[in-house]
């Protein structure tokens, strides 16, 4: 039975995980001659002091929901998968085809279409590496990564020889027909009457990412496909023993997770470039693995977790734009907020376990 | 037993004497206030049930727990031991369960291994070399210094581990568990090489659950319970039964008791089943058997000679050459069907040998256990979702009938005991009221009060009809649930016999690769 109370350990630990990293990028900010607290204050209300910060934390949020999904999936048939960024580079591939190719006559059939279409793309992807890993046994971590790269020359390649309109000067595709185009959330809440900043591009995808939680959850804890998933992470001998063929549940498990990572581009392709661009998925596919660590692989903690992550990204957005804090610094708190909550996790677990046992004691 | 024992002045000092020891791993008690006096030139055995706190106690001893109260003295003096390396320093060596060797070093090496001097190897190998040959001869441990110790066998491995400690100048050796893998041969020789070494004024404490070890070797026996030291008695004044007793804290039953088997149709028919494993080796070679309903036929061997790979091709976890029929009908071992999902379908139930690694998911909870391998089960399922419910309710069914401590579905397996974790996957395997049922090892790990129960279940389960196929490294375990016995030595069977009809010599010897014809004529 595990030492500390299950609050502790799904709240406890994280906060104080967080805590530590905060306390370090301050005294990092600190050495470089800049004011900590003033720092934070800017973040906060860069990213949720207006409605305007909440639409680009929360749109943030949403691409960090989908690839934390992924990434969990994955986690539960102890598959590393880190190629979240190829799989959502691939997703927006057959985002772009979809809406590019065919006469949508309402946004909400080409969101149904294009969101099958970059789940099979991003499927697609990861099924490569989860057959290479299932019937070769090639490592499925290295194998990803290099999927990573193969993406994106891929994708360079599509984009600049066969889908670049004619004389275009950068490498995407044209501007997406407007019958795909997605609601804002700023749209939305407007027509119930709720003021919200029309300008950012937190849009519909993020009930798509809260449907895909939902999905996820009974997936993995209800249903048959679950178990199996869970039981062949937790042991494979004992998945053999059980009638559960490895090879089955590391390609569909692997697919599953591709597809979800591959869903991020109907929010950052379709919903807010409206167009796709070469690198769009911007470091988002890795940032799912630290949400998936941190949000242990639960969705309501993916949730808290891209929230987090979002408010780092759009926070330290503005923290670079309005003070002369570097945009490295922001990448030095994220990565130490991976690491306190990631790596550094049995660093606060062990004494907060000694402390609950002596609380226990006395008890 | 010996002279010496009785007659040693009371007034010598303990070789080893511990006061008051008590340790705690979080709320778990795994040693209560325990002490103990090994007098010097004594076999001291220890006995106790698995999670009796035996290991946990010589763990302190050799430094690699800290104990949270207590006093160790040595010979006498009082002695801190924080590490290993000062209870190496105090005269201490250890024989693991698990041997702690370099595979590919040689003997030598391995000896010599972290008691080099001098930063040039050459030397202490010369030294070591010479000495090796001494403690050889002065104690009966025969072994080649230059043999690698991936080739040379388990008993000749625990001899290494010996001569390391005698080695360091060990004057007091803790062998724990160490018969678990030899065969009855072995074991005897493994005695008289302690003998000798008690002989020459070591002292010896040996850690075991085998009663019958403790009986034949020992001078003195301390019995554990749940953490508590229960009793120390003199070997001579004492039985198995009270010992027995003593473990288990009431009155057990040491032999099976069943009626005569009432065999019927053959179930199960193996012919000519060989097994290759990934690195080229054979570890089948052409075995055919067979199992009729109502019948147990047991497979008495040393571990690693094949009865594993048997197991796990009936289970569909290997694939195998050969022939094997189940109720007439042929098993496919190779293709589609080869798995275990098509086994269990084909009414083959299968307790694995290792429960913690394959039997069962030690994180999942005793009722997703109770799933495990059957989740296909319709009652299981509603609509596209588990039927959770459904399956905690047969869970708890099972608990309930199987005597399941605690009796409570929503602990993780490894929350249970050894015993328990083993009568859920029992629970699970035997209500499927399988045609043929397979186990290997049932009671490995297992509490005595536990083993009993498991026991009388297989019978059970044999009285019904059904046929079983028992694999066990213990003779004691064969002998007594076995119909019929079969002895398999690297990777193929050496002969069958009926239990009434033979002895733990003979099946030692065929354990050991001698042909049953060849081993009467030994005995002659």
């Amino acid at each position: 039975m595990s030492a500390i109370p299950r609050w502790a350990d799904i709240v406890l630990i994280p906060l104080i995980n967080l805590f530590l990293a905060f306390l370090i990028s301050g005294l990092v900010i600190l050495a470089i001659g800049e004011d900590p607290i003033a720092a934070l204050k800017v973040m906060i209300d860069g990213a949720l002091g207006s409605s305007y910060g909440w639409g680009y934390t929360l749109y943030y949020t949403t691409n960090f929901i989908f690839t934390g999904l992924a990434v969990a999936v994955a986690f539960h048939a102890s598959l590393f998968n880190i190629g979240g960024e190829g799989q959502a580079a691939m997703g927006g591939l057959g985002v772009a085809l979809i809406c590019l190719f065919i006469p949508w006559p309402h946004w909400t059939i080409a969101l149904v279409a294009a969101t099958l279409a970059a789940a099979a793309f991003g499927a697609f992807w990861a099924s490569i590496p989860a057959y290479l890993q299932a019937k070769r046994g090639s490592h499925i971590v290295i194998t990803t990564i290099m999927f990573n790269f193969i993406a994106a020359a891929l994708l360079n390649y599509v984009i600049v020889n066969n889908l670049r309109p004619k004389g275009a000067m950068d490498p995407a595709t044209a501007k997406f027909p407007e019958p795909t185009h997605l609601p804002s959330l700023g749209d939305m809440l407007g027509t119930f009457g709720i003021p919200f900043s029309k300008g950012t591009p937190a849009n519909v995808t993020l009930l798509v990412a809260l449907a895909a939680c939902v999905f996820v959850y009974f997936l993995i804890w209800r249903t048959k496909l679950g178990f199996q998933i869970r039981a062949f992470g937790k042991s494979q001998p004992a998945a053999v023993y059980a009638g559960i063929n490895p090879v089955k549940i590391t390609i569909i498990c692997m697919m599953i997770s591709g597809g979800l990572a591959g869903m991020m581009a109907i929010n950052n392709v379709m919903g807010e470039a409206e167009r796709l661009i070469l690198g769009s998925v911007e470091g988002a596919g890795f940032i799912g693995i630290a949400v998936a660590l941190m949000g242990r692989s639960h969705p309501i903690g993916i949730v808290l977790a891209a929230l987090l992550f979002g408010f780092l990204a759009q926070g330290g957005a503005e923290l670079s734009l309005w003070t002369s804090v570097p945009r490295e610094l922001v990448t030095v708190i994220q990565a130490l907020v991976i690491l306190f909550t990631g790596a550094l996790d049995g660093m606060v677990r062990a004494p907060v376990e000694r402390v609950f046992l002596a609380l226990r004691r006395e008890a | 037993m010996t002279m010496e024992t009785g007659g040693q002045p009371s007034t010598a000092a303990p070789a080893i004497e511990l006061k008051g020891i008590s340790k705690s791993f979080g709320p778990v008690q795994a040693n209560k206030d325990i002490s103990i006096r090994v007098m010097p030139g004594t076999i001291h055995g220890i006995i106790g049930e698995n999670g009796a706190g035996k290991s946990t106690l010589m763990s302190i001893l050799y430094g690699f727990y800290k104990a949270d109260k207590g006093e160790i003295f040595i010979s006498g003096q009082k002695t801190t031991i924080p590490d290993s390396q000062a209870a190496i320093a105090a005269g201490i060596g250890m024989v693991f369960q698990h041997f702690k060797l370099v595979e590919n070093f040689t003997v030598l090496e391995n000896v010599v291994l972290g008691a080099e001097d001098g930063a040039f190897l050459g030397p202490s190998l010369a030294k070591a070399r010479s000495e090796l040959t001494e403690l050889a001869r002065e104690y009966e441990l025969n072994v080649d210094p230059d043999a690698l110790i991936e080739e040379i066998g388990v008993g000749m491995q625990q001899r290494v581990e010996i001569l390391k400690a005698l080695y360091r100048q060990a004057d007091i050796l803790i062998l724990d568990e160490p018969t678990g893998v030899l065969t009855p041969a072995e074991a005897d020789h493994l005695f008289r090489i302690l003998d000798g070494l008690k002989a020459q004024g070591k002292t010896i404490i040996l850690i075991t659950h085998k009663l019958r070890e403790i009986m034949e070797v020992t001078d003195t026996v301390s019995v554990m319970r749940r953490g508590e030291m229960t009793a120390t008695v003199k070997t001579k004044d004492t039985s198995p039964t009270e010992l027995a007793e003593l473990m288990v804290g009431r009155k057990v039953l040491l032999r099976v008791d069943k009626k005569p088997a009432k065999p019927g149709e053959t179930v199960l028919d193996v012919q000519n089943l060989s097994v290759t494993d990934d690195k080229g080796v054979e570890r089948l070679k052409g075995v055919s058997l067979n199992v009729r309903a109502g019948e147990i036929l047991g497979i008495a061997g040393v571990a690693g000679n094949g009865q594993s790979e048997l197991l796990e091709v009936l289970g569909g976890i290997q694939t195998a050459t050969g022939s094997v029929t189940v109720n007439g009908q042929p098993l496919d071992l190779t293709g589609k069907l080869s798995d275990a999902k098509s086994r269990r379908a084909r009414g083959i139930a299968h307790v694995p040998e290792d429960r913690q690694r394959e039997g069962l998911i030690m994180d999942f909870k005793a009722w997703e256990n109770t799933a495990f391998g059957y989740h296909d089960d319709p009652a299981y399922q509603s609509g596209i979702l588990m039927n959770n419910h459904a399956i905690r309710e047969d869970t708890e069914g099972k608990i309930e009938r199987f005597d399941v401590r605690p009796a409570d579905c929503h602990l993780a397996a490894k929350s249970f005991s050894g015993g328990n974790q083993q009568k859920i996957v029992l629970a699970r395997e035997i209500e499927r009221n399988p045609d043929l049922l397979l186990v290997g090892q049932p009671t490995r790990g297992v509490d005595i009060g536990a083993i009993e129960f498991i026991h009388q279940r297989i019978v059970e389960l044999r009285d019904q009809g059904k046929a079983i196929l028992l694999v066990s490294v213990e003779l004691e375990e064969i002998l007594s649930l076995s119909d019929r016995i079969a002895v398999i030595f690297d990777g193929k069977l050496m002969g069958e016999r009926m239990p009434n009809a033979t002895d733990e010599k003979e099946l030692g010897l065929m354990m050991a690769g001698m042909s049953g014809a060849n081993s009467e004529e030994v005995a002659l």
